[in-house]
């Protein structure tokens, strides 16, 4: 204390400018720790509130924003990439194998026919194919082939409830996750058996996934293992760590 | 001494909501860069928003709708007020240059707080415009299906990310010259509180 107090007395052209560089280094540590805080700022209780609330209020604007009969761009099979990458939560080495002789798509909720489909029923019923973006929610993208029943043919020959809010998905792993109504009806969402004019391999989500190109890639379920029609928000796997519902492109 | 009033309100209040709402937007739009950097480099995590990508997302577009509502205020008085277009303009080129040069040389032409020189114009106006790119380029990255007519503006969705990362750095850019400004002509931060200067005439 009178150390500073003799500074400020005697105070030579020196000292003014080092305390001057002192106040503005001082400044520049504040403004470092602000940002430093920054990342912690995220997990306190009612900013977590106020980013949640804003996430709902950007899941209903997506909704509105969002045309049924908007297409996603297509593209010419030379734009695939190549190789398709792989990506999940865990290690390609690690994605589950599926006996498909013996698998069976079960069905849940508001749907009128719940028998189990086999695959060589759902390889019998009319196939499309789409060559599309896929957008990943890191922000990188890749183009690819999918080949499957289109979405909303499959809801209609199911006697899906289609007036109800949800469409969920459990898969073979521990994946989960849900999508809009109105998206599950788009004509370019599709149940895709097949990549590349292959049988869906293991890493692609064998023996199905379901393709979205109007929405980010966590959004598009593989390995998918039952399906279920509801009107209670079902959440997901990534969506209740935080990433937003509806995740529309 | 005559206190003339340089900065109006609206101004002023929409300048520090957007100080706010950029700091937030640079911030976590870094850490969503690191989730898959464009370039070979990362931006260190000390200094960005929302811990993991998740929470990035999260301020992300939360702070966007401060950050485009603000700038919307902003834009509107501005071009209805005729503010613009009596602080902003004319911009001669030629003029441009030589106070750039001048600045350099540590001569800077700012006697007169409410008249903005050449290089300040051009500057304030550059940034107005990477800000605006900002918005475009985002609602791509955003809906790059539903705002498909837009993305073809700038190659589409990859063009995008790319437009939205070099504006980001001409804002940044601009920023750090603007904060070098203030430090060095100190008299000017006050009428950004204050909005008033006093003129000695």
């Amino acid at each position: 204390m009178s150390m500073d107090r003799k500074f400020i007395l005697h105070r030579s052209p020196t000292i003014a400018n080092l305390e001057r560089r002192l106040f503005f280094k001082r400044g520049l540590s504040l403004g470092a720790l602000s940002l430093l805080a920054g990342c912690n700022i995220t997990d306190q209780e009612s900013v977590q509130r106020v980013l949640l609330a804003m996430s709902r209020w950007n899941d209903g604007v997506q909704d509105w924003l969002f045309d049924p009969k908007r297409l996603a761009p297509e593209f010419p099979e030379s734009r695939i990439t190549r190789p398709f990458p792989y990506n999940g939560y865990y290690p390609e080495s690690e994605v589950p194998e599926i006996d498909g002789s013996s698998y069976k798509l079960e069905l849940a909720g508001m749907i009128r026919e719940k028998k189990p489909w086999t695959l060589a029923e759902l390889y019998a019923l009319p196939q499309v194919s789409q060559v599309t973006r896929h957008i990943c929610v890191e922000g990188w993208s890749a183009i690819g082939k999918w080949s499957g029943v289109r979405f909303s043919d499959f809801l209609a020959r199911i006697g899906a409830d289609t007036t109800a809010k949800y469409v969920g998905f459990q898969c073979a792993d521990d994946y989960y996750g849900s999508i809009d109504m109105a998206t599950a009806l788009h004509p370019q969402t599709q149940l895709s058996l097949r990549y590349a004019d292959e049988l869906l391999p293991p890493k692609y989500g064998y023996p199905m996934k379901l393709r979205i190109p109007t929405k980010l890639g966590f959004k598009n379920p593989k390995l998918i293992a039952a399906i279920f029609v509801t009107n209670e928000y079902p959440g997901g796997y990534w969506e209740d760590k935080g990433y937003n519902w509806y995740s529309g492109s | 001494m005559q206190s003339v009033l340089i900065h109006p309100l609206v101004v002023r209040v929409t300048h520090w909501i957007n100080v706010l709402a950029v700091l937030i937007m640079i911030t976590s739009g870094w850490s969503i860069y690191n989730a898959s950097p464009l370039f070979p480099f990362e931006i260190p995590s000390q200094i960005t928003l929302g811990g993991w990508l998740a929470g990035a997302l999260q301020w992300h577009f939360a702070g966007m709708w401060l950050f485009a509502l603000n700038g919307l205020v902003y834009l509107a008085f501005g071009i209805a007020s005729g503010h613009f277009r009596r602080k902003l303009l004319p911009i001669a080129p030629r003029a441009v240059l030589h106070d750039i040069r001048e600045a350099l040389r540590g001569h800077l032409a700012h006697e007169d707080l409410s008249v903005y020189n050449a290089a300040q114009r051009a500057a304030y106006v550059a940034l107005i415009i990477a800000l605006v790119v900002m918005v475009a380029s985002g609602l791509v990255i955003w809906k790059p299906v539903q705002l498909h007519w837009l993305g073809m503006l700038m190659g589409d969705y990859e063009g995008a990310r790319l437009l939205h990362f070099f504006a980001m750095a001409a804002i940044a850019f601009i920023v750090v010259v603007h904060v070098l400004m203030v430090i060095l002509v100190p008299r000017t931060f006050p009428t950004m509180l204050t909005g008033r200067f006093r003129r000695t005439s």
